[in-house]
């Protein structure tokens, strides 16, 4: 074969393969995708800046004033209305469900992952907290207005709420001590057992102090989405309106439910002290995030 | 994993293996362990075939055998850490002084306390020394003198003079070799009978390895050792009887450590130990 | 050592006795605690079946079956047939004349709600996953991954504030005059984009975990071939990784399903069995927490309707999640 030849061929087998058009349908497609992925981000950019934006018209054009919003009561009169009634609300609520939610959730995941045989039963249980998890928030409500409201005639007390974003976050408090217990090292274990450590010595000696980061974080982030669930407590039945600082036997509101209270009723006003309840709110929710993230780089550690 | 490969090829190019135990030993020492017709199955699948071997106190008993033979599992067996795996289930006797620790009567948390295990890659807790040391005496509830049981143990696992001075510092942030003395150290302290070693030396560098099995001789004078070891210079240096499994599951021979080196009975046991088989 | 002491005692464990007791008091209570996640799960469906009875029957199911036993009481006296309860096409529960139970209108206004999320978070999600799975340097990852993240962590109520005040005003409000449509506070579509918008993270991270467990020879051999990474994404990643995708489908419907408050605040209080986007709307779940807003008596036909439609949404997502774990379970064998 001559040199002419060859080089003809591959001038043929160039202009046999055009790539222009591959090229451009993968710079669209390219684009397509940033544009989508870039849709959340801007959605969420918006929301916080129609927040922020609200809570500034409250305060300039309506003259909310900060300081009486953070330190009083609710009340029907929008000018004094205060925002620290729902705190303390949201506050006890947060301290009961930690209680109820930790010892339970912990004390569920240490005995899937540590003493339960691998059975059906226990593949039964694991299936029935994912389901658990797929439940919408409301009918934890339902439950909560079922059995503690009025079976155990508790009322619609600040508790009863309490128990309702209990059992709502404990699945997922489950999940994430879970997935801290898997990542302890098996050789740790052995070398505890080896010693002649009983197992529930291990799992307190040397298990769960190694998880416990995990086990805090995953915690933390339960609470954060329990204090900003409203429709379980409305279940309960939250004072519509509420005047008083409530305590964990008294009816009570909190923040979500004083939030939603003021976006529901079409006053204008309204929507200003909302959108400054939902400053508050994201605030101490980007604090719990931040107290989160701080706990996992601090103390998690890798094997 | 570098120095094992040196080991084993040095192994399979050297036909003679030089012995030299030289420990005394009493005419005829008591056995601590003695296991009769030991089977284990994980599932469907047989791990051990038919065990007999009568382990004798204050020595250094080596097994050695290809990977997958049984000799991790046969080590498993004695401190029922099979127990942790569900699939497992073990057939036959096996006795510690006298009493089949798989009899329904026999705790094996109670049995762990008498055997102190090591393991093949070393696991101290994210604890400080001190807490290592002393996790075992405070799970066994030996709560009196723990400092100067913390620092005996130490001592006997050749590591004071290194870490004495920063008991609180973690463990974690020992050397490899370091921190596999300081898991020897936790399994002695609370005082065991025997010590079981699995593969005690294979996670570390030469050096390391070396001071460990200078440490097995000093500790054989207080402990019955059973070591499992794929590195037969090791079984050789260091131990009085070896215990040959191949695969199958299968102890082919067990004597003392010059016999099974110097002239074995079994003719697969030769084949093994010059390098032509395993 | 141990020639003095008699070792059979000591393994038979006099020292570790009474810790193996504590171990196994420690066994039995965390079961305990196992236990009442199962016991949730029955009690959930205990208490809504129980009070869901008494909405269409004048006893609850456990009050009848006492009966059934002391009394010899057979059949309960029916207070709303199941017949009305599924057919009527109106729903007014508090209506003092004519109240009608009819559960269409409140599943239309979810259907709507929930096709409407679906058509935003389903293309936005996938092609956000394809994106962070296919296309993305590391250093975009590391921020749009937490970015999703928190789009997934903001409280729903706070969507809801966020329909009312941004989108409805700013987009339906303009859309609806383009079209010639009237719109209030309320419509169904402000409802629908909102839950769209949120759960586009669910969407996004669950398919991009399918799409990452691609094996990489699969892309390599494409490649091989000489396809564009346009081909490789949409030819080889996508019908790969597509059963983790579907279920990352059947879990945003279901999340939509019971999505609460912001459809509350963003779609309205007015069930209606209507198609009309721009239309307000009321969902089985908005029907829920809007009828806490009045007194009802315990026990009276309205105020057990709640536990009626809660069976209702409970059985759907119940029926949603169920399909999820077989759509799940497939999907893991696919690469091992």
């Amino acid at each position: 074969m001559s040199a002419d030849t060859e080089r003809g061929n591959v001038r043929e087998w160039m202009s046999d393969v055009d790539l222009r058009w591959v090229k451009r349908k993968n710079r669209l497609f390219h684009i397509a995708l940033v544009g989508a992925s870039l849709f959340g981000v801007v959605m969420l950019a918006l929301l916080i800046a129609d927040v922020i934006l609200d809570t500034l018209i409250g305060v300039v054009v309506f003259e909310i004033d900060i300081g009486t919003f953070l330190t009083r009561a609710g009340s029907s009169d929008w000018a004094n209305a205060g925002f620290l009634g729902a705190m303390i609300g949201s506050a006890w609520l947060l301290v009961f469900t930690l209680f109820f939610s930790f010892f339970l959730g912990v004390g569920t995941a240490v005995y899937l992952e540590e003493y339960a045989p691998d059975t059906r039963t226990t593949r039964l249980i694991e299936a029935n907290l994912t389901n658990l998890a797929g439940v919408p928030s409301v009918v934890y409500g339902l439950l909560a207005l079922g059995v503690f409201v009025n079976a155990m005639r508790l009322g619609p007390i600040l508790i009863a709420g309490a128990l309702a974003l209990a059992l709502l976050v404990t699945p997922i408090v489950i999940v994430a001590s879970q997935e801290a217990l898997r990542a302890v090292p098996d050789g740790m274990r052995n070398g505890s057992l080896a010693t002649g450590a009983t197992q529930w010595q291990t799992v307190r000696g040397v298990v769960l102090p190694s998880a416990m980061p995990g086990i805090v974080t995953g915690t933390i982030l339960a609470l954060a989405r329990a204090i900003g669930e409203t429709a379980p407590l409305l279940m309960v039945g939250t004072v519509w309106g509420m005047r008083h600082y409530p305590g964990p036997f008294d009816r009570f509101g909190a923040m979500p439910t004083q939030i939603y209270e003021w976006a529901f009723l079409p006053e204008i006003e309204l929507q200003y002290l909302a959108a400054m309840g939902i400053a508050v709110l994201m605030t101490i929710l980007l604090a719990m995030y931040g107290v989160a993230f701080f706990v996992r780089n601090r103390y998690e550690r890798s094997y | 994993m570098a120095s094992n490969t040196t080991n084993d090829t040095e192994s399979l190019i050297s036909t003679e293996v030089s012995v030299d135990r030289t420990h005394d030993q009493p005419a005829s020492p008591e056995t601590v362990v003695e296991a009769t017709d030991i089977d284990v199955y994980y599932g469907d699948e047989q791990a051990l075939d038919g065990i007999d071997i009568e382990i004798p106190e204050r020595q250094v008993t080596a097994i050695i055998g290809p990977s997958g033979c049984g000799k991790s599992t046969f080590l498993r067996c004695v401190n029922r850490m099979n127990d942790q795996i569900d699939a497992c289930r073990v057939s036959g006797e096996l006795d510690f002084h006298d009493k089949n620790v798989y009899d329904d009567d026999v705790d094996p948390v109670a049995l762990r306390r008498k055997i102190g295990m090591v393991f093949q890659k070393p696991n101290p807790f994210p604890k400080s020394i001190r807490d290592n040391v002393a996790y075992g005496l405070n799970v066994q509830g030996k709560t009196e003198g723990v400092d100067e049981r913390v620092e005996r143990a130490l001592r006997g696992a050749a590591l004071w003079d290194e870490v004495g001075d920063q008991l609180d510092s973690s463990g974690l942030d020992l050397s490899g070799g370091q921190q596999q003395r300081l898991c020897i150290a936790r399994a002695i302290a609370p005082d065991p009978e025997v010590l079981l070693m699995d593969e005690p030396t294979s996670a570390l560098d030469p050096v390391a390895a070396s001071k460990v099995e200078d440490l097995i001789d000093e500790l054989v004078e207080e402990y019955t050792v059973i070591i499992v070891t794929h590195n037969m210079q090791q079984a050789a240096r260091i131990s009085d009887k070896t215990a040959v499994f191949l695969t199958g599951g299968e102890l082919v021979e067990f004597d003392d450590t010059a016999t099974i080196f110097e002239d074995p009975a079994d003719e697969r046991v030769e084949d093994y130990i010059t390098g032509k088989f395993g | 050592m141990s020639t003095e002491t008699g070792p059979d005692s000591e393994i038979i464990g006099d020292g570790a006795d009474a810790d193996r007791r504590r171990n196994r008091r420690v066994r039995r209570l965390l079961f305990g605690c196992t236990s009442i996640t199962v016991l949730t799960t029955v009690a959930i469906f205990a208490v809504l079946f129980d009070n869901a009875f008494h909405f269409f029957y004048d006893v609850r199911f456990h009050e009848w079956l006492v009966g059934l036993v002391t009394e010899f009481r057979l059949v309960p006296e029916q207070r709303v047939a199941i017949t009305e309860f599924l057919l009527d096409t109106e729903w007014r529960p508090s209506h003092a004349d004519d109240p009608r139970f009819g559960i269409l209108p409140l599943a239309a206004g979810t259907l709507l709600i929930t096709v409407g999320a679906a058509f935003v978070s389903i293309p936005i999600g996938t092609a956000t996953a394809l994106y962070l799975s296919e296309y993305a340097r590391p250093g975009t990852r590391k921020y749009l991954k937490p970015t999703l993240e928190v789009l997934a962590g903001v409280p729903t109520i706070v969507y809801g504030f966020f329909a009312l005040t941004f989108i409805t005003p700013n987009i339906i409000g303009p859309l609806a005059a383009a079209l010639g449509q009237d719109v209030g506070r309320f419509s169904a579509l402000s409802g629908a984009i909102v839950v769209g918008i949120m759960t586009i993270p669910m969407v996004a991270s669950i398919s991009e975990d399918a799409m990452s467990a691609v094996p990489d020879e699969l892309r390599n051999g494409a490649y091989a071939l000489g396809a564009s990474k346009y081909t490789v994404s949409t030819s080889v990643v996508l019908p790969a990784s597509i059963s983790g995708i579907m279920a990352s489908y059947i879990l945003a419907v279901s999340r939509a399903i019971g999505e609460t408050m912001a459809v509350a605040l963003a779609a309205g209080v007015t069930p209606r069995l209507t198609a009309n986007p721009f239309a307000e709307i009321q969902t089985m779940t908005a029907f829920m927490v809007d009828s806490t807003r009045s007194t009802m008596l315990v026990g009276s036909v309205e105020y057990q309707s709640l536990f009626a439609v809660g069976l209702a949404l409970f059985v759907m997502t119940l029926a949603a999640n169920l399909v999820n774990d077989y759509v799940k379970r497939s999907y893991r064998e696919e690469y091992r």
